[in-house]
């Protein structure tokens, strides 16, 4: 932890700042605050339990006779549900707006079309945007308690799939104005938000929030839905989520458009995992690389979405990422590349 | 400067000794009559009795300040987008699920889990509403009411639909309380709408501003404004109460204030 941020030290902040400092992305933030100015940068991260950990162990440390928590817990700046946009913004030095979303597994998608928003309004020219989750015994023992941890990696859309594999990720993304853009750049064309009104851990059996999603992704972007070249999907490895997720997709693609999940590569990311894989639909638009899903062996015969089992090299044009989450909270991101 | 504009077709409020708008607004027409009671908040009957019985004080006093916002309203909840904002979400629940996973067993149950996440208020009400519009759930420490106010006068500015914003916080209990001081529950609504309709209460005008937040008139309420997050709130709540043409600034983030001008 850089040696001015030690009030956020935890495992979450420190993820966050592993991923800061990857790629050149502190640079180029530095580089758009030159040339927006500081407050004309928001900073909207996704996390669905913040740096809880160190509440969990804080916890057990507490005063045998008063009950009182370790008097260097800082809960502001590390357990908070702000603390890992407060840490980027301090980090980073930004004066712009700033606010985390959490709304489960759906997080850090929905941060791209606040950024999207704000930056139409006027309010802001650019934003850093993004998702941080890490390993915490709520987020262990919680999903254990509704038996949907799979004892084995995780296997999306595959017939004998029994479960998620949690993981831990961060990812971010620097959102800049469109009007400036370049040939091959990646363009965020369409942003669909809906929420499920049917129950707080289980999907729509039929899908219907998710195409409502997607749908509106479709709409905001101006495209028909034989434009998506991939479509990364949810694909948590829960029984149910994917039947859903297989139902809201072929309803409104049918059966050809090439789909996988990440999560076999990744487990699942929870509240990062928005930004992870608009990351990876970024990877595919730009090397022309579709990924196959890892961990799968058979697709269930079931499911009728067209499932890649292997890497395929194709050139698309717009690729589609799904992030559902608890609560019924949907949100698919359409990623573009700019053509000449 | 860039300035948002939307309008207030509905407000909800409660917390000790504000009881409902109908209610509180008559405290803020008088505010040295304000006394803090205990909170009383409504029954949820738009739920199923095996939803409610799974609700928390923080839901139940979200969901509440919700209907209280948009009762008055003609707008179809099944219509509505919402906005929910709260610095920490269920904070009894969170302490239980600590405590399980200090415990030598560390199981929680699936109900303490689907409560613990942060859009558990935003569940409960898209189910309760049947609403399946777009609705996210923020946190920014003290800063919620500002963010979540951002938040929807930016999705009414670029969507042109109405959207129900909903803030509140309730205290931890100890051990957190001690790291965490939020004084009492709050829970604010209000039903922003794009254009100016019959049932419109007044414009909006919002601005980002480094001018310092206006303070509450009487030591009561201001207590309670520097010590809830949601309650950041009572400065525009107290305005909207008496609907004189006016400016002020309420927090949201230091050094990055949010200044409103209200138009009856």
């Amino acid at each position: 932890m850089r040696a001015d941020m030690q009030d956020f030290d935890c495992r979450n902040n420190r993820l966050a700042q592993l991923a800061l400092e990857q790629d050149g992305f502190i640079q180029s933030v530095q580089a758009a605050a030159e040339r927006y100015g500081r407050k004309r940068i928001g900073v909207f991260l996704g996390s669905s339990t913040s740096g809880i950990l160190s509440s969990e162990q804080a916890y057990r440390e507490r005063d045998p006779v008063s009950g009182a928590l370790p008097a260097s817990h800082s809960y502001r700046h590390t357990h908070n549900m702000f603390s890992v946009a407060d840490f980027v913004r301090h980090y980073a030095d930004l004066q712009g707006p700033a606010y985390v979303v959490s709304t489960a597994c759906s997080s850090s998608a929905k941060v791209f079309g606040i950024a999207q928003r704000m930056i139409g309004c006027g309010l802001i020219d650019a934003a850093v945007v993004g998702g941080v989750d890490s390993l915490c015994l709520t987020t262990l023992y919680g999903f254990n308690s509704l038996q949907l941890v799979s004892s084995h990696p995780c296997m999306p859309f595959d017939a004998e799939r029994d479960g998620i594999s949690i993981g831990e990720g961060a990812a971010f993304i620097l959102l800049e104005r469109a009007d400036q853009a370049q040939t091959d750049d990646i363009l965020l064309s369409g942003v669909g938000e809906s929420s499920d009104a049917h129950h707080m851990s289980s999907p729509h059996p039929e899908g219907l929030g998710a195409r409502l999603a997607m749908q509106a992704a479709l709409d905001m972007a101006g495209l028909q839905p034989e434009s998506i070249g991939y479509i990364n999907l949810h694909g948590t490895a829960t029984p149910s989520n994917d039947a859903a997720e297989d139902l809201g997709v072929t309803s409104l693609f049918g059966t050809t458009t090439p789909c996988s999940s990440t999560k076999g590569h990744t487990g699942h990311t929870l509240g990062a995992a928005g930004a992870v894989e608009a990351v990876i639909c970024a990877i595919a638009l730009r090397y022309d690389f579709l990924p196959g899903g890892v961990g799968t062996r058979t697709t269930d015969p079931r499911l009728h979405c067209n499932y890649l089992l292997a890497n395929q090299g194709l050139a698309i044009n717009h690729a589609l990422s799904n992030s559902f989450g608890f609560g019924g909270s949907n949100c698919s991101l359409l990623l573009s590349r700019k053509r000449a | 400067m860039t300035t948002l504009q939307v309008f207030v077709d509905g407000v909800g409020v409660y917390a000790p000794g504000l009881n409902g708008w109908a209610h509180a607004r008559t405290v803020f027409a008088a505010p040295q009559t304000y006394q803090a009671t205990h909170l009383q908040l409504p029954s949820i009957d738009s739920l199923p009795a095996a939803e409610r019985r799974r609700l928390g004080v923080a839901v139940k006093l979200a969901m509440a300040a919700g209907y209280d916002a948009t009762q008055q309203s003609l707008i179809d909840l099944q219509q509505l987008a919402t906005v929910f904002a709260s610095s920490a979400g269920d904070c009894d629940n969170c302490h239980h699920i600590l405590e399980a996973l200090s415990s030598s067993d560390r199981a929680i149950s699936p109900t303490r889990f689907h409560n613990s996440v942060h859009n558990a208020a935003a569940g409960y009400w898209s189910i309760a509403s049947g609403s399946q519009k777009p609705s996210t759930s923020l946190s920014a420490y003290d800063a919620g009411f500002g963010a979540a106010l951002l938040e929807a006068a930016s999705q009414i500015r670029s969507n042109a639909q109405p959207c129900l914003l909903v803030a509140f916080d309730t205290p931890y209990p100890q051990p957190l309380h001690d790291l965490r001081k939020i004084a009492n529950p709050f829970g604010v609504a209000l039903l922003l709408t794009p254009q100016r309709q019959t049932t419109t209460l007044c414009g909006l005008t919002l601005e980002l501003t480094q001018e310092p937040a206006h303070p509450m008139s009487t030591p009561d309420l201001e207590t309670i404004r520097c010590n809830v997050p949601a309650a950041r709130a009572l400065p525009l709540l107290s305005a909207l109460a008496t609907l004189q043409p006016q400016n002020l600034v309420i927090e949201y983030l230091p050094g990055l204030n949010l200044a409103i001008t209200l138009q009856p």
